[in-house]
């Protein structure tokens, strides 16, 4: 966890041995007498105390609310310390929310409303779906809250007041067009690897790929394609049941690198890492890693922490001056690979590992 | 209940048991300490607008929890009611872009649910298969439909009648939605079927001991059948609910319905062995993950404390249940 | 002494084979208006075969069950109810965390009258509580209150209350499986007392028990089998203790002939 949170935990350990004596009152007083089951309630006290030591102080700060996917992605996480840090940097409160699994509409939908009762200033939002949020959106913006889209546009994109995204379908083209340009003139046998189906980023990356790549949706070069969540043990069982299927499979999309990294085992254990071309796009620490490693022929990076930063300076603007983003704010993508095309612009791993994200 | 007079090896319970006052007071105690832990560090808590925006984040697993009850009482499980929902939400939809028939879609759905409830009851009751078994089992087959039906996409739904429940009515400054009207009239509904018909008593003493609810002619098999069955038709409900509030069916949502609601029923006092608890113990239990979700994010507090919290609600609440079985053996 | 009642209940020849294992093997079985009748025997002597036969959990290979001079043939527990013979299980049937009342009518709710009860399914839990604690009364079993859940009584309290079921709702007779063998002392005698209350009401009551002073406390008459048929039918004034248990181990040869003496002696 990053430092503003642990000094946080610090001070309610504190308070929490402060408050022992209060506890035991309490139980007195609630005519609890057997002393095992008192300590049962004592969870209970435990509860009320982390709401006791962390009082909303935020009657002069900017509130922003950071809505993420979910917690279990490195990406998101990495996307939550940079703006908190960017947040501190400027004196005001973000407070993130997340998702439980990716397609958590409802958890998002209250994340929102709970963040609009809080008096957030403006919202971050990563919507799981391009349109399950959109009622919760524009109650905040109809109650004068800036909303900004992270990462994933909405659909209508003006649903939010502005999106900082990576292009996800300019991204899945350098991602194909790498994949093609590697092949040369071998036919193609594409294994895609795909996220979680109806995603408007997997639907963005997935398409984006076969236009790069130069072929349409139903091509018979796409030999196969199974959902993989983003999850790297769902990629290698994927991998592994299309390869059996498949074993004359010569490219793969993956959505992201843990799924990549899943499909890497698979070709390894089939003996053909020498016969597979494996992209991926996402562009984490890990992922730049398996590149400069040779697991990953190429990956297309994008810049969370810019969408972030830039997100929560918005918002901090918007809070002095009232002056809103608008539009589809592009935080760009980079292609990283250690065996470049000269007509492909394309940056090694060295300047990758300085400038991904986490 | 001066019961312990009798000498023998069995003795009677003491006086004042917190086990036994558990299952009607704890859940209401929990739920009144966080509200007024939260009403005193956060300004916004107590605003109307707020306390009915936490109603409103209650009902879809509110609604699914009831029928959750229903078979935790029994002695089973349900794994498959989030399932059942996203699916009936999914056909609705569906239906409704192609067909443009609101209310006969609504109706397909539900009876879809009812229809899975019939299959999930009679495997249940007639062959006597496990609850956690079969549940899981519809799990993976629903959630599999579903994303076939589906094709990869969610249907927006734009239809006044799917999305009826998610409108409001002004109560006392509170913004009420049809929804809350819907789950809280089911809460009624099931809470008078529970205490004041037969069938409600024997749905109790089913879980409570099923060879004695045999033997005293309790058409067992037949309770259990119609309580899946009845279970499925409120996850229909809910789909509708579901749809008020998030005008999107999305293949991909409730992915946890299952867990939320059987959270909630724990916490609500209900005893996972069945035959103990009550459908208001629910109704606060689902009350009390709302109110914590709502309360955090109000004292900008790190989400993952909620789950943190939850899970300690739910292994005392199994904990004091258990206590006070093991005093009553 | 009373007069001897008409036969209640009666059993012929009764056959009943497991594989190669004969459990009855031609026993008989009789039951007198106003009697206690106990059935005893040594484990696997087959009163327990001999007692599912009569409550219709078991159903047998040869011979004839009458019951008031009608043959009769039990295919499941639910018919002997509906004629008015209720069984208490050794395993108590009952629901723990249920109050007395509702247990008493488990199964046997009684509604309300009119709109209420047909439309509504409403109950009328104020008659049954009423009719509950009437029965209890009459039943001269004292219980601490009605709206206890049962799983917060005594075990002796707890038999009470499958007792009481089954003397509320037997039309004809009421058949006890060990009632009493968990119960402490006090706890038995309770039971015990109420088993004559019960006869005294004018129900016939079998009583399968191992424990011989219990039986020989309440009993009018002994049945007592072995290897799969009644070896004797006595009365605790004709034999004693010892003597019962030297026919049941087979120490001392039953006659069933100068049983039935014993019998009409009744």
């Amino acid at each position: 966890m990053h430092p503003p949170l642990l000094t946080h935990n610090g001070v309610s350990l504190s308070t929490n041995l402060f408050t022992q004596q209060a506890k035991c009152c309490s139980k007195r007083f609630l005519g609890i007498r057997n002393k095992n089951k008192g300590l049962l309630l004592a969870p209970l006290f435990l509860a009320a105390l982390i709401g006791m030591c962390s009082q909303a102080r935020a009657a002069d700060q900017t509130i922003i609310g950071l809505v993420t996917k979910t917690e279990v992605n490195p990406y998101f996480v990495k996307l939550r310390q940079a703006a908190t840090a960017e947040a501190e940097k400027h004196g005001a409160k973000l407070i993130p929310r997340f998702g439980k699994f990716d397609g958590d509409n409802e958890g998002q939908v209250a994340a929102i409303e709970n963040l609009i009762s809080a008096g957030a200033k403006g919202i971050l939002i990563t919507p799981n779906n391009s349109t399950g949020v959109l009622g919760a959106v524009k109650k905040a913006r109809d109650k004068g809250i800036l909303v900004i889209a992270l990462d994933t546009a909405t659909d209508p994109l003006d649903a939010v007041d502005a999106t900082l995204a990576t292009d996800n379908f300019e991204a899945g083209v350098k991602q194909g067009e790498y994949a093609r340009k590697t092949l040369g003139n071998k036919t193609p046998k594409l294994a895609m690897l795909d996220g979680t189906p109806g995603g408007t980023v997997d639907t963005l990356r997935h398409n984006g790929f076969l236009k790069g790549f130069g072929i349409k949706e139903g091509d018979p070069a796409i030999v196969g394609k199974q959902i993989t969540h983003g999850a790297q043990d769902e990629g290698q069982t994927a991998m592994e049941n299309l390869l059996s299927a498949h074993p004359d499979i010569n490219v793969v999309y993956t959505i992201n690198e843990p799924a990549a990294e899943g499909a890497y085992a698979a070709i390894k254990a089939a003996g053909k890492t020498n016969d597979i071309v494996l992209t991926s796009i996402d562009g984490g620490r890990l992922g730049v890693e398996y590149v400069k490693g040779g697991k990953i022929a190429a990956t297309v990076m994008q810049f969370p922490k810019i969408m972030a930063t830039r997100g929560v300076d918005y918002v901090v603007d918007y809070a002095k001056d009232g002056k809103k983003p608008t539009g589809f704010i592009n935080t760009g993508s980079q292609l990283i690979t250690d065996k470049p095309f000269p007509d492909l612009p394309s940056k090694d791993t060295k300047w990758g590992l300085e400038n991904c994200w986490g | 209940m001066s019961v312990g007079t009798l000498p023998g090896p069995r003795r009677g319970v003491q006086p004042v048991s917190l086990g036994s006052a558990w299952p009607t007071l704890g859940p209401l105690l929990v739920l009144f300490v966080f509200s007024a832990v939260f009403s005193f560090s956060t300004r916004t808590f107590l605003a109307a607008g707020n306390l009915s925006l936490i109603v409103q984040q209650s009902v879809i697993v509110g609604t699914l929890s009831i029928g959750q009850t229903l078979i935790i009482l029994t002695g089973g499980i349900d794994l498959a009611n989030g399932a059942i929902t996203v699916l009936a939400t999914i056909v609705a939809g569906r239906l409704v872009n192609d067909q443009n028939n609101p209310a006969l879609s609504l109706l397909f759905a539900i009876v879809i649910c009812i229809f899975i409830g019939l299959l999930v009851g009679l495997l249940i009751s007639r062959l006597g298969l496990p609850p956690f078994i079969v549940t899981l089992g519809f799990l993976g087959i629903v959630t599999a439909a579903t994303r076939l039906i589906a094709q990869g996409g969610a249907f927006p739904v734009t239809d006044d009648l799917l999305s009826w429940t998610g409108n409001a009515f002004n109560l006392g400054g509170a913004a009420v939605t049809y929804g809350t009207v819907v789950m809280i009239g089911l809460y009624l509904l099931v809470s008078y079927l529970l205490t004041q018909t037969a069938w409600g008593r024997h749905i109790y003493a089913i879980g409570n001991n099923r060879e004695a609810a045999r033997l005293v002619g309790i058409p067992v098999q037949n309770r259990l059948l119609s309580v899946y069955c009845f279970a499925a038709l409120l996850y229909g409900v809910a789909a509708w609910l579901a749809l008020g509030r998030i005008p999107n069916a999305d293949p991909n949502a409730l992915q946890n319905g299952n867990l939320d609601s059987i959270t909630a029923v724990v916490i609500g006092g209900t005893s996972l062995f069945g035959g103990r608890g009550n459908i208001w113990g629910t109704l606060t239990g689902t009350l009390i993950v709302s109110v914590l979700r709502n309360g955090l994010t109000l004292s900008g507090i790190d989400p993952l404390w909620q789950d943190l919290v939850t899970g300690i609600l739910v292994i005392s609440a199994v904990a004091l249940d258990q206590i006070s079985r093991r005093k009553q053996r | 002494m009373p007069t001897p009642g008409k036969i209640v209940l009666e059993a012929r020849r009764i056959v009943k084979r497991y594989g190669h294992v004969t459990a009855l093997n031609g026993a008989d079985l009789e039951l007198r208006a106003g009697e206690v009748l106990a059935v005893v025997g040594d484990n696997g002597a087959g009163k327990s075969t001999m007692i599912k036969v009569l409550c219709g959990a078991v159903i047998p290979d040869e011979g004839e069950v009458i019951l008031d001079g009608q043959p009769v043939r039990f295919h499941n527990p639910l018919e002997p109810r509906k004629l008015g013979i209720e069984t208490v299980f050794q395993d108590l049937a009952v629901a723990p965390a249920l109050d007395i009342a509702t247990n008493l009518f488990l199964g046997r709710e009684i509604r309300c009258e009119g709109a209420l009860g047909f439309w509504f399914r409403r109950l009328d839990k104020g008659r049954m509580r009423r009719e509950a604690e009437q029965e209890m009364r009459a039943l001269k079993f004292h219980l601490p209150s009605i709206d206890s859940a049962v799983e917060n009584l005594s075990g002796g309290q707890r038999q009470g209350v499958a007792v009481a079921r089954a003397a509320i709702f037997a039309k004809r007779l009421v058949i006890m499986d060990e009632p009493t063998a968990a119960l402490g002392v006090r706890e038995s005698g309770q039971v015990l007392n109420l088993i004559r209350t019960i006869r005294d009401r004018g129900l016939p009551v079998i009583l399968i028990s191992h424990n011989m002073p219990h039986v020989f406390e309440v009993a009018d008459r002994i049945h007592i089998m072995r290897l799969g048929r009644r070896v004797a039918l006595t009365n605790p004034q004709r034999h004693t203790m010892a003597q019962v248990v030297a026919i049941m181990t087979g120490a001392v040869p039953g006659d069933e002939t100068s049983a039935n003496a014993a019998a009409d002696s009744f």
